[in-house]
């Protein structure tokens, strides 16, 4: 039904759109999660979703790899294209969409395997070492990205599972990370963290951004206006606003933005 | 919080949370107490109730774990061992005038003492004494030393369940048998040692020759065969319809089917297996192979639906953590999913046999309570199983077959208590927090 708009949107930005999502909609059984959203998410870019508990911030992200599609009662409509190809195009497999797109979820979920084979995992089931050497650098890199190594490094061998909570979510960061996505997907990747390895995980955010498109949810407004380029804010699965990050804080449009940002709703 | 409730409540609250709380604190504690005394309570009467059959068993049993056994000198005489006719020959003829060179006031020649004589033994020694001539034909001739069985009454007397003092027409000995048996004591003829032949021994008529060894086997095969059809078959339906299976109504139906066949009482899946295995298949009666696949039909509800919970179990967490990172559907499930279910799954395996273990009424009707005197070569032989032996011993009426039966019984609960141990060591040793 868009098909001729979104051409002429392809033609001019496509170098610059990574996600372009159209009226989407989310059902969970009868609960209306997220409401005829919008948005273009850019390349190179790291765009922070924010918006008060229960808007759908979680929902909306888990669309972009498909997510959903593991909870039954959840009904996707519109159209999420990534790339120019359409996600939900029955030809395309979520398999190869979150090789694509990873995720670090809200919960630290770290497999109950030793801290390597967390990490090596990914790469071992799309088969991007060919060589123990290779897995391990690879291993290595990726825990240093999550800013972690100096913690494991000595326990490479231990349970992921017997780490504290903000050491399994930088696992898990590492672990998004060890499968080089385009896209990296994180849904309050921080809140279990302390201001050291909150710094280091918005470095690594930072330094993912010259090559990826990265999308963040997070509750903490310094944090957003601290790593992100963009800014969408939902309220009660409405995308209300969708700007440059210095623009939405500084300059808010709409009336429920500007309570939420100076903290009258949320 | 007490303090500010209070403080910001306008009106004349007085009463602090804190002073509510102590007052409802008696009452709350005494139910807790009470949980705790009722809990105790009933767990110490399911003990004791365990206890009584142990001790019933156990008593009633532990002399069938001991044997009295006689060593006699037994001189082969080649008159009537005579080689050329080997294996044939008059072994009790042999065996009996050997007693009787021991016992005073035995006539050889009186066939009426002679044959009380060899009552004394158990049927099966003049057996041995020709497997052991058999195999060396040169004791012809000569004089060895043998420990036998000695037969059931004797057997009886000697563990003091013969009481002495019943007059003689109510006694199964007669006055001179219990003299001979005296003797033979004082001569330090008789012996008491472990009974092995309750294990080593298949099924006999005589309750001193008769033995597990066949049914144990036969309980082996039948395990055996129940394990190998319904693990991989029960785990392989519980993933599909677990992880696989589209959920709609037929899934449903499936479901409640699934559950309603691990409630069927037994005895149909006998019935069943007598009309299709046997029946229509023609497989042999009394096999152990049979008596599996009967039991793999019982089994096979309850490991799916013990799968089943087990797979459940594993949070959903751990399936979305390995999605995310590209894993297919088939590489989530077997990958991740069944290696945290199998501490569940292998539990609810574990306690699926140990019911076949015990099951009787199926294997009754498809034969496997046939009089089998000697042990399965494999599992299309006849045999019998652990519980149907004990349905025959106890329906037995020589006397010793009860304390066989007890111990039979002991024997059961055993391999019962280590299934179940170690379905719980697993349990312990794989239990993991995520
Ligand atoms: N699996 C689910 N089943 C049913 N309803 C759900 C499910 N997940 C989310 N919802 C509902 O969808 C709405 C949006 O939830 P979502 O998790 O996306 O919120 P969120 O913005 O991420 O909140 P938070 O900041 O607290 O994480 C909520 O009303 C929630 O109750
Ligand atoms: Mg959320």
């Amino acid at each position: 039904m868009m098909d001729g708009m979104r051409k002429i949107e392809r033609d001019t930005a496509a170098s610059d759109i990574k996600i372009q999502a159209r009226s989407v909609q989310v059902f969970y059984g009868d609960t209306h999660a997220i409401k005829d959203v919008s948005v273009d998410i850019l390349d190179k870019t790291v765009t922070a979703f924010i918006g008060p508990s229960g808007c759908g911030k979680s929902t909306f992200l888990r669309c972009l790899n498909r997510m959903n599609d593991t909870i039954d009662i959840a009904r996707v409509q519109g159209d999420i294209h990534i790339d120019g190809d359409d996600i939900y195009d029955p030809s395309i497999d979520p398999v190869q969409l979150r090789a694509k797109v990873g995720m670090v979820f809200q919960k630290p979920n770290p497999f109950p395997k030793s801290i390597y084979d967390n990490i090596a995992y990914g790469p071992r089931i799309h088969g991007l070492a060919r060589t123990k050497a290779e897995l391990d650098e690879i291993v290595e890199r990726s825990l240093r990205r999550g800013a972690i190594w100096d913690e494991v490094k000595d326990r490479l061998h231990e349970p992921g599972t017997g780490l504290s909570g903000g050491q399994q979510q930088r696992l898990c960061i590492a672990r998004a990370v060890a499968t080089e996505p385009e896209v990296l997907l994180m849904d309050e990747p921080c809140s279990a963290l302390d201001p050291i390895a909150t710094a280091q995980v918005e470095d690594l955010i930072d330094e993912l951004r010259r090559n990826y498109s990265v999308v963040i949810v997070t509750h903490s407004m310094q944090q957003a206006a601290r790593v992100s380029q963009k800014t969408a804010f939902f309220h009660l699965g409405n995308l209300v606003e969708y700007r440059e990050t210095g623009q939405i804080f500084t300059n808010p449009e709409d009336a429920r933005t500007e309570s939420y940002i100076t903290g009258r709703i949320g | 919080m007490a303090d500010v409730t209070a403080g910001t409540n306008p009106g004349p609250k007085t009463v602090s949370t804190a002073d509510v709380v102590r007052a409802s604190l008696a009452r709350r504690n005494r139910k807790q107490t009470l949980l705790q005394v009722l809990g105790l309570g009933a767990i110490s009467f399911a003990f004791l109730m365990l206890f009584i059959l142990i001790a019933s068993l156990v008593s009633s049993g532990y002399h069938a774990f001991t044997q009295t056994h006689i060593t006699l000198d037994v001189f082969i005489d080649p008159e009537e061992v005579p080689l050329e006719r080997l294996p044939r020959g008059g072994f009790d003829d042999v065996l009996e005038a050997s007693l009787a060179s021991v016992l005073e006031d035995t006539d050889p020649n009186d066939r009426a003492t002679m044959r009380a004589l060899g009552g004394l033994l158990s049927n099966g020694a003049q057996f041995r004494l020709r497997d052991r001539v058999v195999e060396d034909p040169d004791l012809v001739g000569q004089t060895i030393a043998m420990t036998v069985p000695v037969s059931d009454p004797y057997d009886q007397l000697n563990k003091g369940l013969i009481d002495r003092e019943t007059p003689e027409q109510h006694r199964r000995l007669k006055d001179f048998e219990i003299a001979w048996f005296d003797q033979l004591m004082a001569k330090e003829a008789i012996s008491k040692p472990l009974n092995t032949g309750l294990i080593a021994n298949a099924d006999s008529r005589f309750p001193e020759l008769a033995g597990l060894k066949g049914a144990l086997i036969g309980s082996f095969w039948a395990l055996f065969v129940c394990f190998v059809i319904s693990f991989p078959l029960g785990i392989g339906a519980a993933i599909y319809l677990e992880e696989f299976a589209p959920k709609n109504k037929f899934s449903d139906l499936v479901e409640v089917n699934i559950n309603n066949l691990a409630a069927v009482p037994s005895v149909v899946f006998g019935l069943l297996a007598l009309a299709v295995f046997i029946g229509w298949f023609g497989l042999p009666r009394s096999a152990p192979f049979v008596g599996g696949m009967t039991l793999a039909l019982m089994t096979m509800p309850t490991i799916i639906i013990a799968t089943r919970a087990a797979l459940k179990a594993v949070p959903p967490s751990i399936r979305e953590a390995a999605l995310g990172v590209g894993a297919s559907k088939h590489q989530v499930v077997f990958g991740h999913v069944l290696p945290l279910a199998m501490p569940g799954i292998l539990t609810g395996t574990i306690i699926g046999l140990a019911q076949a273990l015990g099951e009787t009424a199926p294997l009754l009707l498809i034969g496997m309570n046939a009089f089998i005197t000697s042990a399965p070569s494999g599992p299309f032989d006849s045999a019998t199983a652990l519980p149907t032996q004990i349905f025959i011993w106890a329906d037995s009426p020589e006397r010793g077959f009860v304390s066989r039966t007890s111990a039979a019984i002991l024997v059961l609960l055993g391999f019962l208590i280590t299934m179940n141990a170690i379905s719980i060591y697993l349990r312990n040793k794989f239990e993991r927090s995520w």
